[in-house]
């Protein structure tokens, strides 16, 4: 008999699950539309040029390979501060923030989430968008955390149910703890405009929120660093101590190097000490100390001018290809003749698109046409190509005249 | 943090990381895309195969199986929140966890924040004998609540450097056996303890053998040197194949909320590595060469206190094994090392081998002789 015989079988992981499929599949037009990894016009995974630089330098350096410290490599969690911050902010120059390194967004997440269940002792609830990245349930979840939502997403306009946020949020219990994606909605792609976060940061701080950022995205989004950061530093400047999860998966193509970092803004320089202690302590006995190899890529490229300039224009390159597609998927559908309003695919920014298409309608891309993608409809915009973009207007005008 | 150190006291990359990380750097095909939530294929079914071995009818049978991990410390942090979930109940955090006394500090958090209630230790160190207290180590056993977790040091037990002998292993399996105790090794110095991968894996082989379900918690931190790299390998071994996938199954879900996925540069490295016959052969010279260079610090250091005369005895310092040795010092003779010797060791006594070069070994020795005279 076996200790593990009562071990259920988990279901498959819905977004990862969907490139194990994929690559099953022998369809010689399939598409992975899945999981949200950059894909450059030729369907292909894109190793940014400024990432290869960085390589080349760290070769040449002949390091050695001693433990970093438990809070990471220091140039990177400062640089990955600045990069979220700005370099004029406030709370940046006066040092009262701690930016611990993360295992990429979800392990920057986890540590978060972690540190809130031990010393965010107001409340043990979560407010979530409706809908948000699948993870964050179960990453709060195994926290010891207890899960909410607030209205976002409209699926009968595919944009912003800005009234039902607000409205929402308004009755959030004072102290609750709320994650805003900063930047490029997942799955959705809907962002508030700037003046609908001024209204949110309003709310937040009316109802004494506890603030945490998603910022999965930044400069992928609009292409523009400083733009897809605006909501995190105007928040931070209207006095909300805010939270933040950073990733380089998608910004930097860092996938597998897992580089990311976890940051609270504090009330001063000595606070943020403290607070970093703490997360040092909730840090060890997961693994130990991060590993280098992406963030000292991240470290080298945000920290050398040449490389950093490089940087800034390969991932607009990556944001303006994303934008295209939408443009030209759009188009397609319309010479396909579909008589469906598809503005939101245009209206919506990042990596991902709500389509608004039905569990019914998903399971007919995939198994007719080999399309593959979340059952909530969810499209990686990355994987269209201008190769195939036209093949995928076509499956979907079939699966939704 | 324990690292190797060469004998003039420098870090050391390997020289078959070197020639591979070359590789990795010239191979263009190579990108960076997400490894798979439980790791590189070819690195989960290598690194098991080093802890089972080539011949392992575990292996054969598919009664294994792998995820890579953050370095020891995340194989041990999944391995702990599985068995949580899983064993012995559903969520039972009850369940006693035994950690020897001493061990390594990090032991006791990891179970702490995986959930457990209930963590005690099992008496290992007889600080008398400077040398394992079997019989209160089979006694703990023998008291312990049947399905007990025991966590087990593969080799090199850390701080004490002091491992049973495959007589004394066979006796605690028996034991374990017996009283349905849950075996969870800690396998972070595999070759770099005695130079041999099989011996160092001889407590972790014949357990499979016996018939134990297990985990083996692996580290490729020090016999790769591949330390912020962050290489581990969390090995299950189980009765059956359906067993073992539906155990990944759930360690998947506990992976993707702690890390998604784990970080793909070291782990080529080890995979590129132990799948070639000419690099696993250069690999094992080169662990073999960290192996003897501490076992003949070990040797010399004895040596020298034993010509000075220093009370005492000192085989110990040669019988234990691994990065560390429990010298035996009391905290005021430690203080005495480093405060007026500025040589550096745990208030445990616990000295870092690694520490010690041909140039040092001499004044290290004269201190030692000072503290013990001198000190008491």
């Amino acid at each position: 008999s076996s200790w593990w015989s009562h071990v259920e079988m988990g279901p498959p992981d819905p977004i990862l699950g969907v490139t194990e499929a994929f690559k099953r599949d022998t369809n010689s037009k399939k598409m992975n539309l899945g999981v949200g990894a950059y894909r450059d016009d030729n369907g292909k995974p894109y190793v940014l040029n400024c990432v290869r630089k960085a390589e080349a330098m760290i070769a040449a350096q002949k390091m050695d390979k001693e433990y970093l410290p438990i809070a990471g490599l220091a140039d990177f969690t400062r640089a990955s501060a600045e990069l979220a911050l700005g370099e004029n902010s406030e709370a940046f120059k006066s040092g009262r923030y701690v930016t611990v390194q993360g295992i990429s967004g979800t392990g920057s997440l986890r540590i978060g989430a972690n540190f809130l269940q031990r010393f965010f002792k107001s409340s043990r609830d979560v407010y979530l968008p409706k809908p948000s990245w699948g993870n964050h349930t179960p990453i709060f979840r195994d926290a010891g955390l207890q899960l909410q939502a607030y209205r976002y997403y409209d699926p009968k306009t595919c944009s912003l149910d800005f009234s039902g946020a607000m409205d929402d949020i308004s009755k959030i219990p004072e102290k609750s703890i709320i994650l805003l994606h900063a930047c490029a909605h997942n799955p959705t792609g809907v962002d508030p405009r700037q003046e609908q976060w001024k209204e949110l940061a309003a709310m937040v701080k009316k109802r004494n929120l506890l603030v945490y950022f998603d910022m999965a995205y930044q400069g992928f989004a609009s292409g523009d660093i400083n733009r897809d950061a605006w909501a995190v530093r105007y928040f931070i400047e209207q006095g909300i101590n805010v939270i933040v999860s950073q990733s380089y998966a998608k910004n930097m193509g860092l996938y597998g190097e897992r580089a990311g970092a976890f940051m609270v803004i504090c009330s001063d320089a000595e606070e943020a000490k403290r607070v970093e202690s703490q997360l040092k302590i909730l840090i060890r006995p997961m693994y130990s100390n991060p590993p280098l190899n992406g963030a000292r890529i991240a470290s080298i490229i945000l920290n050398t001018p040449d490389l950093r300039k490089e940087w800034l224009m390969e991932v607009k390159g990556m944001a303006d290809r994303i934008i295209s597609m939408r443009t030209q998927l759009v188009s397609n559908l319309k010479k396909e003749g579909s008589s469906h309003n598809w503005q939101h695919i245009t209206d919506q920014i990042g990596m991902f698109c709500f389509t608004g298409l039905k569990p019914e309608q998903v399971e007919r891309l995939i198994k007719e046409f080999s399309i593959y993608m979340t059952k909530d409809g969810r499209i990686s915009v990355a994987g269209v190509t201008s190769g195939n973009v036209g093949y995928l207007a076509h499956a979907i005008h079939q699966v939704t005249k | 943090l324990a690292a190797y150190r060469t004998d003039e006291g420098q870090p050391w990359v390997l020289p078959v990381v070197k020639k591979v990380e070359q590789m990795i750097a010239n191979d263009n095909s190579l990108n960076h895309e997400y490894l798979p939530i439980l790791g590189l294929p070819e690195f989960r079914a290598n690194a098991s195969r080093i802890a089972l071995g080539d011949d392992s009818p575990a292996i054969k049978e598919n009664w294994i199986g792998s995820v890579q991990s953050l370095g020891g410390t995340g194989a041990l942090r999944i391995g702990a929140e599985f068995l949580r979930r899983w064993y012995n109940g559903n969520n039972n955090t009850a369940t006693p966890v035994y950690i020897s006394a001493p061990s390594w500090e990090n032991h006791n958090s990891v179970f702490v924040d995986a959930g457990f209630k209930d963590i005690r230790t099992y008496h290992y160190w007889d600080a008398a004998k400077r040398g394992l207290d079997l019989q209160g180590l089979l006694d703990d056993m023998g008291k312990a609540p049947e399905f007990s977790i025991f966590i087990l040091h593969a080799c090199a037990h850390n701080p004490t450097g002091t491992d049973p002998t495959p007589d004394q292993w066979k006796q605690i399996a028996a034991v374990m056996k017996r009283r349905f105790l849950f075996p969870f090794f800690d396998s972070a110095y595999q070759g770099f303890a005695s130079g041999s991968l099989d011996k160092d894996a001889w407590a972790v082989r014949y357990f499979v053998s016996e018939g134990f379900e297990l985990f083996c918690a692996q580290s490729f931190s020090k016999n790769f040197g591949l330390y912020n790299e962050r290489v581990g390998n969390l090995t299950v071994v189980g009765k059956d194949a359906d067993n073992v996938q539906r155990v990944l199954s759930q360690m998947e879900k506990i992976v993707r909320t702690t890390w998604s996925n784990p970080p793909s540069q070291g782990a080529r490295i080890v995979a590129t590595t132990l799948s070639s016959p000419q690099l696993f052969a250069e690999w094992k010279d080169n662990v073999k060469t960290m192996a003897d260079r501490v076992l003949l610090m070990r040797s010399e250091l004895r040596s020298r206190l034993e010509s000075l005369g220093t009370p005492g005895t000192w085989n110990h310092i040669t019988e234990q094994i691994g990065m560390f040795s429990f010298t035996g010092l009391n905290p005021k003779q430690v203080e005495y090392m480093i405060k007026e010797k500025h040589i550096y060791l745990m208030a445990s006594g616990r000295i870092n081998m690694c520490g010690l070069t041909t140039k040092n070994l001499d004044y290290v020795a004269k201190s030692i002789h000072e503290a013990v005279t001198k000190i008491q």
